[in-house]
């Protein structure tokens, strides 16, 4: 009996590795369709438990559809949303694939913003094809510091990035409040904590003006594609990008090949905080035109959901990006029809990542739709 | 035979030369520390540390230190250390020198921070404490995880979710309902946190960022949407001080410890209780045997799947109850995301306390210790901006985990999911 099953299971490893088709569908778009499903499932069993009648759930679901694709003013916020969640995801992600849990996306958007707009208003007189990739820049390489603080840390101590960079968060909050009081950042003339704006020769335009002057979609989302197909070359085609997926599959045999797992470490922290760090850059230029406390407003949060959604995959991270972008201008215009607070969505999401990280929780929740495994699948990374 | 002798003994070199370097850098550290504190610490008249209170029944005469003279006395201190370590030093005496160091070099800071005026050392002592409670519980519920070797990442969830139902329940049932019922809650997101990770095998650190957002999610969306308009679901009584009657009376420490509520006298019960179980009851080695080395626990007939089940839920009643402080110990009232981080600084300080409950507590006093005094110096009134001292905490606890002050070592298993054959 052992040796069949042993048989077995080395025979399916085999068909597995020739036919990775079936199995890599499943993982990639299956359980995440799934996933999705139950959570709004469960979500409105949240609502029914808080004395939400069925109604008002149906017409929060219908709020949601409409807010978020059912007009050119929904699709535009969507977009406007998605921005930063695909810039920060795609930094997690390839954290994720170089095994490091960064959870620091928060800090290291409110380090890049900060750091953006006090570009901005440091250098008005420069000119817009200047100033603006300079503020773009001066983001990036706030958050890649911040980050690579964390990535140091990791590679030198072993002190497990997951709790540094968690403190590392909350010690950013405090930075800049006390950044946000000092007189060479804070608007003039006002007594709370708010910075001097961003001189419009530095902000990211938007792009539907002329149509109508409430769309907010702005040039970020160039930004967006640029990064996609940045982190894409990046991961798939350098020699930097096979380094840090082979530590994140198995850093012993990576070291034991002689790559050098503290540079990978530092330059992969590195990589996602500069990423990171452009998300706030793009949020602060684009969209909030200044920094105040707390403007990250869990982007960085919700961008591990997006990381974790979209497989640590570029173009995964941009379909979660933006069906999280999705759930958030929806979310709102539900808060406004349905009267149901916005943070549903946050519980949401939550699930949504839950699902994903067990795929062997869905199979159980939803039998049909999956081959009969021949041995209990993904989950475990 | 050569060959091998060789080796062990260049082993036996590079380990000796590694530990002469780390005590030639602490001592380097505490050389510098000596300097700093001539530099920046000088300061005129005297600190004045108040040891007792007009209340109580023992009066101790107040602390007065001559800031001036101590600040000397401080750097002469440390600078002997720092030279010692350069002529003498070894493992054991570095840890201690620099764990003396530090104490040395806040204590300086005090007195700087309080020249010329008065400071109330009880009052702070018995702040640490209490703000100390939260850490502790929170460390000790990661305690019982990471012993059958489960990361929790989730003990801020817990915490969270213990304060959450604490009001909610407190509010409509009273005190000791709402304690209960926190434990309850607290168990049922340790029980959750076994199942994605023993069960449905799920990576330990995602399943514990999950519940995390999960329960932050939750709360807030409950709070916000019931309590704005429901508020007499979010009034919770408060439990108030119990005063020991003679041992509450001792001058000094007295108040810290035995003029408490009731979840500092838990917490206290708890780690006891945790010590003795986990290290002088037959179960408890079998707890951390399947920490250490599941597999072989296995062949031993330990049912680890069970085990792990257990301690966790037991950790995440541990973590319920330390979440009730928040609500039902202090304010009374929930609000969003009111923990504010503490499960992440009890996780450091499991892991500052070496993974054994009485170190977590220590530990967690430490930082309590950090917390207490970021608010008092924002009251004294010192030249350091109030955000630098309230990161004071999370700076300690980045120390901390990056081994800064000692390197331990985890259960063997930590994070590894186990699967039966």
């Amino acid at each position: 009996m052992t040796g069949e099953g042993k048989l077995d299971a080395a025979a399916q490893k085999l068909l597995e590795r020739a036919a990775p088709g079936r199995t890599e569908f499943e993982d990639l778009v299956v359980v995440p369709v799934f996933a999705v499903i139950a959570a709004l499932i469960l979500g409105a069993l949240t609502m029914l438990a808080t004395n939400v009648d069925v109604a008002t759930i149906g017409k929060s679901y219908v709020a949601l559809l409409v807010g978020s694709v059912g007009s050119l003013n929904a699709i535009s916020e969507t977009l406007t949303a998605a921005a930063p969640l695909v810039l920060a995801g795609l930094g997690l992600a390839l954290g994720f694939r170089a095994g490091l849990f960064n959870i620091g996306a928060e800090g290291q958007l409110l380090m890049g913003g900060i750091a953006a707009v006090i570009c901005g208003f440091s250098f008005p007189g420069l000119p817009f094809a200047v100033l603006m990739p300079l503020c773009l820049l001066a983001g990036a390489l706030a958050g890649a510091l911040y980050a690579s603080i964390a990535g140091w840390l990791r590679a030198a101590t072993g002190a497990h990035e997951v709790i540094s960079t968690i403190m590392l968060n909350l010690i950013s909050y405090r930075l800049l409040d006390y950044l946000l009081r000092q007189p060479f950042v804070q608007q003039t003339g006002r007594t709370d904590p708010i910075s001097k704006s961003v001189p419009p020769n530095a902000a990211l335009p938007r792009l539907l003006d002329g149509i109508d002057p409430n769309l907010r979609v702005h040039a970020g989302i160039f930004l967006v594609l640029v990064a996609i197909v940045f982190v894409y070359w990046l991961l798939f085609r350098t020699k930097i990008g096979f380094e840090f997926r082979a530590t994140g599959e198995n850093p012993e045999a990576a070291r034991y090949a002689g790559m050098h797992s503290g540079l990978i470490i530092v330059s992969a922290m590195a990589t996602a905080g500069a990423l990171a760090g452009l998300a706030g850059a793009n949020q602060v230029l684009g969209v909030l035109g200044r920094a105040s406390p707390g403007f990250s407003a869990g982007i960085g949060f919700d961008a591990i959901a997006v990381a974790l959604l979209g497989r640590s995959h570029p173009v995964g991270v941009l379909l979660a990006g933006l069906l999280f972008g999705a759930l958030e201008a929806g979310g709102r215009q539900m808060q406004v029809d349905a009267g149901v607070s916005i943070d549903l969505i946050g519980i949401i999401q939550a699930l949504i990542i839950v699902f994903i990280a067990a795929p062997l929780l869905v199979r159980a929740i939803f039998p049909w739709g999956f081959r009969k495994p021949g041995k209990p699948g993904g989950g475990a990374t | 035979m050569t060959a091998i002798d060789a080796g062990a003994s260049t082993a036996e070199r590079r380990i000796a030369t590694g530990k002469a370097r780390q005590a030639r850098i602490v001592g380097g550290v505490l050389l510098a520390l000596a300097v700093f504190v001539i530099v920046v610490f000088g300061a005129e008249g005297d600190a004045t540390f108040r040891l007792s209170r007009p209340t109580d029944a023992l009066p101790v005469p107040d602390l007065v230190l001559p800031a001036g003279p101590f600040t000397y006395l401080a750097a002469a201190v440390l600078a002997f250390l720092g030279v010692r370590q350069f002529l003498r030093g070894g493992v054991r005496w570095t840890a201690i020198s620099l764990g003396f160091g530090l104490a040395v070099l806040v204590m300086a800071f005090l007195v700087w921070a309080t020249a010329g005026k008065a400071f109330s050392l009880t009052g702070m002592l018995q702040a640490t404490m209490v703000r100390a409670v939260p850490i502790a519980l929170g460390g000790l519920a990661g305690v019982m995880c990471e012993r059958v070797a489960v990361v929790n990442i989730a003990i801020e969830g817990m915490l969270l979710a213990g304060a959450f139902t604490g009001a909610l329940m407190g509010s409509l049932i009273g005190g000791w309902g709402g304690l209960l019922a926190a434990v309850a809650i607290g168990g049922l997101f340790g029980f959750i946190l076994a199942a994605l990770v023993v069960t449905y095998r799920m990576d330990q650190i995602i399943a514990g960022v999950v519940i995390n957002l999960f329960v932050l999610g939750l709360t807030s969306y409950v709070s916000s949407q019931v309590f704005a308009e429901y508020r007499f679901l979010n009034n919770a009584p408060v439990f108030r001080a119990v005063k020991i009657p003679l041992l509450g009376d001792i001058p000094v420490l007295g108040p810290m410890l035995f003029q408490q509520n009731l979840f500092v006298y838990g917490a206290l019960v708890m780690v006891a209780v945790a010590t003795y179980y986990l290290f002088h009851t037959r179960n408890g080695l079998r707890a951390r045997a399947v920490g250490e080395h599941p597999r072989a626990a296995d062949t031993l007939g330990i049912d680890v799947y069970r085990t792990r089940y257990i301690h966790v839920t037991l950790g995440g009643m541990v973590a319920g109850f330390g979440g009730a402080w928040f609500t039902l110990g202090s304010v009374g009232r929930f609000d969003e995301n009111m923990t504010g981080g503490r499960g992440f600084i009890g996780l450091a300080a499991m892991i500052f306390g070496r993974w054994h409950p009485v170190g977590a507590l220590a530990a967690a006093l430490v930082f309590g210790f950090a917390d207490s005094l970021q608010q008092k110096l924002a009251l004294l009134g010192t030249p350091i901006p109030s955000e630098f001292l309230a990161t004071a905490p999370y700076v300690a606890t980045i120390i901390v985990v990056a081994g800064l002050i000692g390197r331990a070592r985890p259960p063997a298993a930590d994070g590894k999911p186990y699967v039966k054959e």
